[in-house]
């Protein structure tokens, strides 16, 4: 899989904010149909290498490439308009608005003639819930429902449908599981392989090793900003991972300090 | 949300999930104990009614946009200085200084966009809250107007005479008593419900709100509409400044801090959350429309006038409580309804 050209690449990307040095010498590229999972403990630069990715922040030093060309992300705009979607840990949705309005934030289709354009509540609603349904939550009925009230593993599946329908290439998901349970995660999961399945490439943010393995086939592993593994699927073991994120110390080690 | 008509069957659900029901029930609760207590009093009559629409008129055109930022989560509590700032600008720019009335006008809106551009300036380059930062502009516009009125017109207060077409136009009377001001703000609330319930940009305003991290992710100009909201906020505080001196051919310079008590008021009323991404037009329409019937329908009751205060504070109390049992029906209704 990776003889196939990314489509996206990091090539020794630094950041640093003022005298702090945030990430260093960042180098990763995922292709089309590919999950990347970007491990690594709290304050180790994934935020940082997400925001980059999703043209919040720009690199120091480095550069990004798609589709083996060089690009600028100066805008949150820009990395939208070449396909990247960001899906953060509590999905990017608003409660108190409903699922279409949700789906179709700040692309919303209207109606109407001339300057005055009017909302087409019907069309979001019903393109938000066949598209939702589609990635398989079929319990998603009524696009004028909140997302409120919906469940977490709901909302971020709507995200994701979302970032899939328009067009994404590259899906970054932020912690998707974090907050879930057993069985939401799951679904969440299940939805990450239909995004890879309809060839996205993916980037998948997380600390939960179990998680992460479920569905990556390549591993980066992140600690104090620099890349302190690179591996494929199956060529390390889950303790192996653990250990890696928990800065190069055994799990075993940590378990015996905590007991003291 | 309020649904366009085409596309919406009117059901009992639909109608709870409707978060200006609240207000609406509330405003027709008032409504029917004072047509009670009014009915000798002529509470009724179309100088009764006239009296508390007038009054809403002035406080429901700065509500709503007083709405929209909190809405966007925001709060903007200069309103009570850009009043008189507005309204000394027109009556010193076509009264002491005779100039044409459109130029005092637009002086006076230029004023009002121009301290709301300082308000989202601020509230955007800075992490200061909304609320301090307009905390201060209401204070510093409010100094500004008094000592600049003395250095020009040497007075804190002055006339203005506008022309005839004028009067008719923005402070005139008409069927019976209602002001000028009331046409021009149910004009506004049409313009404001549909850019808050039906243009793509009222989505905007919701997710700003809502969640202000995801809506910059999304594309949307979280900077420039926040500016944008504020500048519309103030320049409404602004037009209704321009209409009130036009009504009463003059202008004061004292601030009117009751304004901003009676716009915030009139918007949790209308079942706006405070903590936003919430909140409808109509919603705050029928919240002025209550606040005003207590504080100037009670006139025209048997109800001991001091009372009203007392009524503002525990229905205020009463509304908060409501929006957020509201806000719990509108998002368990619908989770209960995938059950079927």
């Amino acid at each position: 899989m990776s003889e196939k050209s990314p489509v996206i690449e990091l090539r020794n990307v630094d950041k640093s904010f003022g005298p702090i040095d945030v990430l260093h010498d960042i180098s990763l590229k995922v292709s089309a149909g590919e999950v990347l999972c970007l491990l690594g403990d709290n304050g180790a630069g994934k935020s940082t290498l997400i925001k980059i990715l999703a043209g919040v922040h720009q690199p120091t030093r480095g550069n990004i490439l798609m589709d083996g060309e060089e690009i600028a992300l100066n805008r949150p705009r820009d990395a939208q308009g070449r396909g990247i979607a960001t899906v953060h840990q509590f999905g990017g949705t608003y409660p108190l608005m409903s699922i279409g309005r949700n789906f179709f934030m700040g692309v919303e289709p209207t109606k109407g003639f001339g300057p005055i354009r009017v909302f087409d509540r019907k069309k979001a609603n019903q393109i938000a819930v066949e598209q939702v349904q589609s990635m398989g939550i079929t319990r998603i009925t009524d696009g004028d429902r909140l997302v409120g009230g919906l469940s977490g593993g709901e909302r971020q599946s709507l995200a994701i449908a979302r970032a899939v329908y328009f067009g994404a290439r590259v899906l970054i998901l932020d912690e998707p599981t974090a907050a879930l349970g057993v069985k939401q995660a799951a679904h969440v999961l299940k939805i990450v392989n239909e995004a890879k399945r309809r060839g996205l490439a993916v980037i998948f943010i997380t600390h939960q090793v179990m998680h992460a393995m479920a569905v990556g086939d390549h591993f980066a592993v992140l600690i104090r900003g620099s890349i302190a593994a690179d591996f494929q699927k199956g060529e390390k073991s889950r303790e192996d991972i653990s250990d890696l994120m928990a800065g190069g110390e055994s799990m075993a080690e940590l378990e015996a300090k905590i007991e003291n | 949300m309020v649904a366009p008509p085409t596309s919406t069957k009117i059901s009992f659900g639909s109608i709870m999930r409707n978060p200006a029901a609240g207000a609406f029930m509330g405003f027709a609760l008032v409504f029917i104990m004072f047509a009670i207590f009014g009915y000798q009093r002529n509470f009724l009559s179309v100088g009764g009614v006239s009296t508390w629409v007038n009054f809403a008129s002035t406080v429901g055109m700065i509500a709503i946009p007083v709405g929209f930022l909190m809405i966007a989560g925001e709060l903007d509590i200069s309103t009570g200085a850009v009043l008189p700032a507005s309204a000394m600008t027109v009556a010193i720019t076509s009264g002491y200084f005779e100039l044409p009335i459109m130029v005092g006008i637009i002086a006076a809106l230029s004023v009002g966009a121009l301290i709301g551009w300082v308000n989202g300036m601020i509230v955007t380059r800075t992490q200061v809250p909304s609320f301090i930062v307009t905390l201060a502009t209401l204070f510093a516009v409010a100094g500004l107007t008094l000592s600049l009125s003395i250095f020009f017109i040497n007075t804190t207060q002055t006339s203005l005479n506008a022309p005839e077409w004028a009067k008719a136009l923005f402070g005139g009377r008409a069927l019976g008593g209602f002001r000028s001001s009331v046409f021009w703000w149910l004009g506004m609330v049409g313009v404001f419900v549909y850019f808050l319930h039906y243009s793509p940009w009222g989505n905007w305003v919701f997710a700003l709100g809502g969640d202000q991290e995801s809506a910059r992710n999304a594309g949307i100009p979280t900077r420039r509409l926040k500016i944008a909201l504020f500048m519309l906020c103030s320049t409404s505080t602004a037009f209704a400044g321009v209409l009130q001196t036009i009504q009463f051919n003059a202008a004061t310079s004292q601030a009117n801090f009751g304004m901003i008590f009676n716009t915030i008021i009139a918007v949790v009323v209308g079942g706006a959350l405070l903590t936003g991404g919430f909140g409808t037009v109509l919603g705050i329409v029928f919240g002025t429309l209550t606040l005003s019937v207590v504080q100037q329908g009670i006139g025209y009751t048997q109800i001991d006038r001091n009372l009203s205060f007392l009524i503002i504070g525990v229905m205020l109390l009463v509304a908060v409580l409501m929006n957020e049992t509201f806000r719990k029906l509108a998002t368990n209704w619908s989770t209960s309804k995938k059950k079927k």
